[in-house]
C-alpha cells in the first residue's frame, strides 16, 4: 500500500505528458521531400567553422528545392553532456533524413558507429579519412577542401604585413590536418618573405601555440584569448587563426582600439572579417554549398558511391560561390602593395608556377620531408607528421 | 473570525498531509513555475513538453537512450543515499565518477586483445568500483581525520579528478599523433556492452543497477548498517551512546557511494562512449544529486525522478533541432523544477511539524 502514491505520482507524470503532446502521430511521416541532418559541432552562428556549414545547407534547401535540412549544432560533449553521435543519427533517421553529415574530425568515432548501425542511410564525414583508410563502412564518404592553398595565401598576406617579422598561429588541436594547415601558413609566409620581400628566411619567426581543440572550452583548452593577447604583447605582429571562433580578430581589434600596429587573419567563414575591419588581412574559407548539392544530388538518385573527396579552389575565381570550394576574401586591413603581390601568388599556383609543397623541405627534427625537387603527393601532404624545420611549436604531444 | 482562521488553517494543513493532494497541487505548481520560466525565456510552453516527450519516449530507439542515461544517472543516486542518509553531502560523486572511468580504461588497456572479454569487463568493473571508491574515502578522510568539510574536500577533489583525465586524455593515452579532448582510442569492440537489439540499452547495466537498487533497499531498511547510518546522521553525538563509531560509518558511506558512481563512469566508458573522454561524467553526479533531493531522499522515488530527468536530458534535444531553441532550457526546466518541489517539501514539513517544536 505505501508504494501507491509513487505509482500514482509516475501515470499522473505520464498522462501529464500525453495530455499535453496531444499529437496521435508519433513517428514521422513519409513525404516528397529529401531529408539530410547536419551535425555541427559548434554554434550554428560562430562567424567560422560551423557556420560555413550552416550556411552550406541552407544553400543545399535553396539549390535542391526538394531538400529539407534537419540541424543540430553545439554537438560535442562539453556542450552537451550525454549525447552522443549514433544517439542524434537514431533520431534524424527517424525524422526522415536519409542522408546525414558529420562537421567534425572529432565525430569521427561516432559517425562510423552510426554509419555502421544504419546501412541503409548515406553518411558524410567532414574532414576525416575513414572512406580512405578503409575503416569506414561503405555507406560512409569523406570530404574536405583542399585549405593548404587557403593558408598559403594567408600566410602570404601575414609576411607582406609584418613589421616585426613575427607572424604567429593560433592553433588548435594537434593532428595531421592541423600540422598541414600549420605548415602551409609557414610556407606561404616563407615564400612571400624570401622571394617578394627579398629577405633572409633566418629573420622571420613563425610560432605555433595550441590551445587543444578546435574553439574555447573553459578548464579544459588554453583560452585562445589569453594566447592571442600573449602573441602582441611579446612582439608578434599578426596572428593567424587556426581554430573555429573568431578570437584572434577580436583581440586584434581590442590592441588597435589601445593603438597598437597589429593585425589578424580569420579563418573558415567568408564574412569572418566583419566588425574587425581595422585589423582583419583576410581570410581563407571554405565554400561547403557546392560538394554538398553535388553529393546530396547523387544520394537523391540513389547513385552516391564511396568516396574521399578532397577539393581544389576553382583557380579562375576562388570565391565564385557555386564553383570554388575553397577561397580567400581580402581584408579591408590588407594593403595595396600586398593585395597585388597576394593576387600574382594566387595566379602563379593556380598555373602551377608555384609549387610550395616542393623539395628540399626537412621536418622540424631534421629529417627529410621531401628530397630536392621532390613534388609531395597528397598522402604525404594529408598525413604531415612534423611541422618543418624553422617553424618554432610542438610538433606532437610531448 | 480568528476560530473561523484557525479552522481553514488546519483545512490547509490536513488537505496537505493527504499525499495524493499533495502530489496533485504540487505537480500544478511545478507546471506553472516551469511555464512562466519558459514565457520568459521566449519559449512556447506546451510545444517545449511536446517535444521533450516525443523526443524522449515515442519511439523505441528513444526510449533506449533514456534508459543509457538513466543506468548511470541512478546508479550515481542510489551511492549518494548512503552518504545523504548520514548526514554527508557527497559533492564529490562527480570525481569519483571520473576515477571509476579511468580505472576501467586502465584495466581495458592492460588486456585489450584479452580471449575472456567478460572477465576483462568484470575486472574493469571491480576496479571502477574500487577507482571510485578510494577516491571518496580521501574525502571521508579529510572530513574524519582533518575536520574539512565533505563539501570543499569533495569539490577539489572532483578539480583533481578532472586535471587527471585531460592529463591522461592529451599526454599517455592519447591517440598516436593526436592531442585532443576527443578522448582515448576506441576499446575494442570485444569489451563494449553488448546491447538490446535496435536500442542503446545494455541489458547488463540495467540489471545491475536493479541489483544495486534493491541491495541498497535492504541494507538501508532492513540492516544494522542502514540503522547506524541514519541514526548517526540524525544525531552524531547521541549515536555514541549506542557503541556506533560515526567516523566509520562516514568512512563506509562514502565507500559505498563512491563505488556506486565509479561503477557508473565504468558503464560510460563501455556501453556509451565506447572510450574516454574529458567529460565522461556527462554531470550525471551533479544531476544525481538533484535527483536525490527531488526524491526526498527515498530509494522507492530515486528511479522514478531519475527516469523523469533522463528523459528532459535526451528529450530537450529536440528543443535545438525542431524548435530551433537552445536546448539548455532543458536546465531551466531542472532548475524550476527542483526549486518548486524544495519549497513545496519545506511547507510540508512545516506543516507536518508541531508549532511547539517548530524552529522561530
Amino acid at each position: 500500500m505505501a508504494t501507491k502514491p509513487f505509482v500514482k505520482i509516475f501515470f499522473v507524470i505520464t498522462l501529464f505528458f500525453l495530455f499535453i503532446s496531444g499529437s496521435p502521430a508519433l513517428s514521422a511521416q513519409p513525404d516528397q521531400t529529401f531529408t539530410f541532418g547536419l551535425l555541427l559541432v559548434g554554434p550554428m552562428n560562430d562567424h567560422g567553422w560551423s557556420q560555413a556549414h550552416f550556411e552550406a545547407g541552407k544553400y543545399v534547401e535553396e539549390h535542391l528545392k526538394s531538400s529539407k535540412m534537419l540541424y543540430i549544432d553545439k554537438v560535442n560533449p562539453a556542450d552537451r553532456p550525454g549525447i552522443t553521435i549514433p544517439q542524434l543519427a537514431d533520431d534524424m533517421i527517424e525524422k526522415g533524413a536519409r542522408l546525414i553529415i558529420a562537421n567534425s574530425d572529432d565525430m569521427s568515432d561516432g559517425i562510423i558507429e552510426a554509419a555502421t548501425m544504419h546501412p541503409d542511410i548515406y553518411f558524410i564525414h567532414v574532414s576525416g579519412d575513414g572512406a580512405l583508410t578503409g575503416k569506414a563502412p561503405k555507406n560512409l564518404s569523406n570530404v574536405m577542401g583542399r585549405m593548404e592553398y587557403g593558408k598559403m595565401m594567408a600566410g602570404f598576406a601575414a609576411a607582406m604585413t609584418t613589421k616585426t617579422g613575427k607572424i604567429a598561429y593560433l592553433g588548435p588541436l594537434i593532428n595531421d590536418e592541423t600540422r598541414r594547415l600549420t605548415v602551409s601558413c609557414y610556407l606561404g609566409a616563407r615564400y612571400a618573405w624570401e622571394h617578394v620581400l627579398k629577405r633572409k628566411p633566418s629573420e622571420l619567426q613563425f610560432e605555433v601555440s595550441w590551445i587543444g581543440f578546435w574553439f574555447n572550452i573553459p578548464g579544459v583548452t588554453s583560452d585562445p584569448t589569453q594566447v592571442t593577447g600573449s602573441f602582441f604583447n611579446s612582439g608578434y605582429d599578426v596572428v593567424i587563426s587556426g581554430i573555429d571562433t573568431s578570437e584572434a580578430s577580436i583581440v586584434a581589434n581590442q590592441k588597435r582600439m589601445a593603438k597598437k600596429d597589429v593585425y589578424a587573419i580569420p579563418y573558415d567563414y567568408k564574412n569572418a572579417c566583419d566588425g574587425a575591419s581595422a585589423v582583419c588581412l583576410g581570410v581563407p574559407y571554405y565554400n561547403w554549398g557546392p560538394s554538398y548539392v553535388d553529393l546530396i544530388s547523387q544520394t537523391m538518385k540513389g547513385n552516391l558511391k564511396q568516396q574521399w573527396l578532397w577539393l581544389s579552389p576553382n583557380w579562375q575565381d576562388i570565391n565564385n560561390p557555386d564553383t570554388s570550394h575553397v577561397g580567400f576574401i581580402k581584408g579591408p586591413a590588407l594593403s595595396d602593395i600586398a593585395s597585388k603581390a597576394l593576387d600574382l601568388f594566387i595566379s602563379d599556383m593556380g598555373t602551377g608556377k608555384i609549387q610550395l609543397f616542393k623539395g628540399p623541405l626537412n621536418y622540424q627534427d631534421g629529417s627529410v620531408f621531401l628530397a630536392p625537387d621532390e613534388v609531395a603527393n597528397d598522402k604525404k601532404i594529408w598525413y604531415m607528421e612534423q611541422l618543418l624545420s624553422g617553424m618554432k611549436g610542438q610538433s606532437r604531444v610531448q | 473570525m480568528k476560530r473561523r482562521m484557525e479552522s481553514y488553517g488546519k483545512m490547509v494543513q490536513l488537505l496537505f498531509m493527504n499525499p495524493v493532494f499533495f502530489i496533485g497541487i504540487s505537480l500544478l505548481l511545478v507546471f506553472i513555475m516551469t511555464s512562466m520560466v519558459l514565457i520568459l525565456t521566449g519559449a512556447p510552453p506546451f510545444s517545449v513538453y511536446k517535444q521533450i516527450f516525443l523526443g524522449s519516449l515515442s519511439t523505441g530507439s528513444k526510449f533506449g537512450h533514456v534508459i543509457k542515461a538513466w543506468i548511470p544517472l541512478t546508479l550515481c543516486a542510489i551511492g549518494l543515499l548512503y552518504t545523504f542518509r548520514i548526514n554527508l553531502w557527497n559533492i564529490g560523486v562527480e570525481g569519483q565518477m571520473i576515477i571509476g572511468a579511468v580505472f576501467c580504461t586502465f584495466i581495458i588497456r592492460l588486456f585489450p586483445n584479452s580471449p575472456y572479454p567478460i572477465m576483462i569487463l568484470f575486472l574493469a568493473f571491480f576496479s571502477s568500483m574500487m577507482g571510485g571508491a578510494l577516491w571518496a574515502l580521501l574525502a571521508g578522510f579529510l572530513k574524519t581525520k582533518g575536520g574539512v568539510n565533505e563539501i570543499f574536500a569533495g569539490l577539489g577533489l572532483n578539480f583533481v579528478a578532472q586535471g587527471l583525465i585531460l592529463w591522461l586524455i592529451f599526454g599517455p593515452w592519447k591517440r598516436p599523433g593526436v592531442a585532443s579532448m576527443s578522448g582515448t582510442e576506441i576499446i575494442p569492440k570485444g569489451l563494449w556492452l553488448s546491447l538490446i537489439e535496435r536500442t542503446a540499452i545494455p541489458p547488463a547495466g540495467l540489471i545491475l543497477t536493479f541489483l544495486a537498487l534493491f541491495v541498497t533497499y535492504l541494507l538501508l531498511k532492513y540492516t544494522k548498517i542502514g540503522l547506524g547510518l541514519k541514526a548517526i546522521g540524525l544525531n552524531p553525538k547521541a549515536s555514541l551512546l549506542f557503541g556506533l563509531k560515526p567516523s566509520l560509518y562516514m568512512l563506509l558511506a562514502m565507500v559505498f557511494g563512491g563505488g556506486l558512481a565509479g561503477f557508473a563512469g565504468c558503464i560510460q566508458v563501455t556501453g556509451v562512449y565506447h572510450r574516454l573522454i574529458p567529460s565522461i561524467s556527462s554531470n550525471y553526479g551533479y544531476l544525481a544529486l538533484l535527483v536525490v533531493m527531488l526524491s526526498n531522499y527515498d530509494i522507492r522515488l530515486v528511479p522514478i525522478v531519475s527516469f523523469f530527468f533522463s528523459c528532459l536530458n535526451v528529450g530537450s534535444i529536440q528543443l535545438p533541432m525542431v524548435l530551433h531553441i537552445d536546448s539548455s532550457l532543458s536546465g531551466v526546466i531542472q532548475g524550476s523544477l527542483v526549486l518548486t518541489f524544495l519549497a513545496l517539501h519545506a511547507l510540508h514539513r512545516r506543516l507536518s511539524t508541531p508549532k511547539e517544536i517548530q524552529p522561530s
